[in-house]
């Protein structure tokens, strides 16, 4: 009962929790969701949205180190630009290593995962260690390299505002053109795309790749620009892994992670104000994550069969 | 010289490659059944836990039936999800590996005592045989290790045996290549693809045992670190076949022991390139194999 009552009060029991915690995990949690929606709607199983994350998020604080006295106008794009390029860069192995050698994306994202954990981990005890080289972390980013606020005395940023019309771009581009239709046609079914379809399987998947990576990517950048205005190694908290809850929750539908996001946010939030308030390990979310995901594939599977029985 | 550093390094990488062996060989069975089990990962976390926490009550051999135990709880979950009600393969298991950390990392910060920190685990030495162990450069590190390592000698000719020579094996095969032709001999699929499920948990699960109580002596949170994974991986490297499974664990083993050879050489590389080389290798291999390697026709379906 007093869990119960720290969760609700960390994910939403006030303005400060909505727009200061919940809403700040929502963030990443949309943009990589929308990541893993596209990847899974063109079947691609980008497993690896953890690691790409990672890689936005080292690009983007080599950008914001880099040049500290940019002006915020020139930086702050500087830094959405270069945490996609990282994320499209890491997914661009991915699809490299499946189009040239025939590697299974499930099993190579989730190596270069850990790599890029690894080279989180060199970065900010190398090149990007802060000066006094004590702590495993990059020094704080210049004023103009923070991201901007939404609204005064709140912690929700300009990352947010990039999610919501990433999602509405995405949502457009697979419901309302030639080339979403392309990518839901070889999700449902490669060969019989480019056979019936004369749809190029193999160029549409690379492109479907570097989309999902830059978005991860861009997860990344915007948890450092917006958020913790360093990088550390601990950045995500497996936001790449519950990505696939929130996608798969919200149907790969890019309208549908907007709410599914926001959802695992306040958990996320919930879980964090649990352990800080009643004792209780922030790793139960994943408890929670793991048994939303289960009980969908059930009840989406039952009720393909029940349409299946319906039909027959 | 050479025997200084290179004796150490055989041994490590043999025992290293023991508990990552357990597991590709319960995935394998699972993979030449039609299901890749993502969920490994979760079923070895599940096994370090119940491992260390049956140890604290009964001693090292009931440590391992306790490891067993926790694989094959969360193996059933993932056969039932699979199996009865046809759920998708791969998120599923990413599911399941979710729910393996999850659960054993709120009991690790809830209940410590029930995951054994705190209690000294009871573990297994390490068994030297005589003579055998006297082999130059390859004794110790074939012959002088902890017993888990002498039952994978066993398990690998009775595995191949087993697949090719008995009607339960070859019946195993058959699903996993054409499940419609199995049913129409008289097999149900889905009750052997259950099986081989369970015999997946159960392998993880031992993995996990080994891994607390023949190696580290203690519980970690996320200790798996990613060995099941590495264990699908080493599945593709290994060609579906026991003895190549069992022979790309031990280059993986190679892999993980190379930062004590290097440490011993005194190479002032960055740790992490260590901590990486692992997963990059397992690129490099799966790359060079060029995807040419046979899966099971119906795996994954």
């Amino acid at each position: 009962m007093e869990a119960l009552l720290a969760f609700w009060d960390g994910a939403a029991g006030s303005s400060y929790a909505v727009w200061s915690a919940t809403l700040v995990r929502a963030t990443p949690l949309l943009l990589v969701g929308l990541a893993v929606a596209v990847a899974f709607r063109a079947g691609v199983l980008n497993i690896g949205a953890e690691g790409q994350l990672m890689l936005g998020a080292i690009a983007a604080s080599g950008v914001a180190l880099g040049f500290p006295t940019w002006p915020a106008l020139l930086v702050v794009p500087a830094m959405v630009l270069a945490g996609a390029l990282g994320g499209a860069l890491w997914a661009g192995i991915a699809a490299w290593l499946r189009h040239r050698f025939g590697v299974l994306e499930v099993i190579s994202t989730i190596m270069l995962n850990f790599v890029a954990a690894a080279l989180i981990s060199w970065m900010v005890r190398g090149p990007l260690q802060e000066p006094t080289q004590v702590y495993p972390m990059s020094v704080a980013f210049s004023e103009s390299a923070r991201w901007p606020f939404l609204l005064s005395g709140q912690r929700t940023h300009l990352g947010l505002v990039l999610g919501l019309i990433a999602a509405v771009a995405l949502w457009v581009v697979l419901q309302r053109s030639a080339a979403g239709f392309r990518v839901r046609a070889i999700g449902a079914g490669a060969t019989a795309a480019e056979s019936a379809g004369g749809v190029d399987a193999r160029r549409l998947t690379w492109r479907v790749f570097v989309v999902s990576g830059a978005l991860a990517g861009l997860a990344g950048a915007s948890e450092v620009g917006g958020v913790t205005w360093a990088l550390y190694e601990g950045i995500s908290p497996g936001y790449g892994y519950t990505a696939i809850a929130v996608a798969l929750l919200a149907r790969l539908d890019p309208r549908g992670v907007v709410v599914t996001a926001l959802f695992f946010g306040a958990l996320e939030a919930g879980g964090a104000s649990m352990q800080r308030n009643a004792g209780v390990p922030a790793v139960t979310v994943q408890i929670i994550i793991a048994t939303v995901l289960l009980v969908v594939l059930a009840t989406a599977r039952w009720r393909a069969q029940r349409r299946a029985a319906v039909l027959t | 010289m050479l025997e200084l550093t290179l004796v150490p390094f055989l041994e490590a990488a043999v025992r290293t490659a023991t508990p990552l062996a357990f597991a590709a060989l319960g995935e394998l069975v699972a993979e030449r059944a039609g299901v890749i089990n993502l969920g490994l990962e979760g079923m070895i976390i599940a096994g370090c836990l119940g491992g260390a926490a049956a140890a604290v009550i009964g001693g090292t051999a009931f440590g391992f039936v306790g490891a067993a135990m926790a694989g094959l709880i969360m193996a059933l979950v993932f056969a039932v999800f699979v199996v009865r009600v046809g759920t998708d393969q791969i998120i599923t298991g990413t599911a399941l590996t979710v729910l393996g950390l999850g659960v054993t990392g709120s009991i690790y910060h809830l209940w410590p005592a029930l995951a054994g920190s705190g209690a000294s685990l009871p573990t297994t030495g390490t068994l030297t045989l005589p003579v055998l162990s006297e082999i130059p450069l390859v004794g110790r590190a074939l012959f002088a290790q902890p017993w888990p390592t002498y039952a994978l000698y066993a398990l690998v000719p009775t595995l191949v045996w087993w697949l090719s020579r008995t009607h339960a094996g070859l019946g195993l095969r058959a699903v996993g290549e054409r499940p419609a032709a199995a049913a129409a001999a008289g097999l149900s699929p889905r009750r052997i693809q259950f099986a081989a499920i369970c015999f997946s948990g159960v392998m993880g699960g031992l993995c996990g045992g080994t891994l607390v109580l023949a190696q580290v002596g203690s519980f970690n949170e996320g200790m798996s670190a990613g060995r099941g994974f590495i264990a699908i991986a080493i599945v593709v490297l290994g060609r579906w076949t026991p003895w190549g499974t069992a022979g790309a664990a031990l280059v993986f083993g190679g892999a993980f022991a190379f930062q004590y050879l290097a440490q011993s050489l005194g190479l002032g590389w960055p740790y992490q390139l260590f901590l990486a080389m692992p997963y990059v290798l397992t690129l490099i291999l799966l790359a060079a194999q060029g995807g040419r390697a046979v899966a099971p026709a119906h795996l994954g379906r």
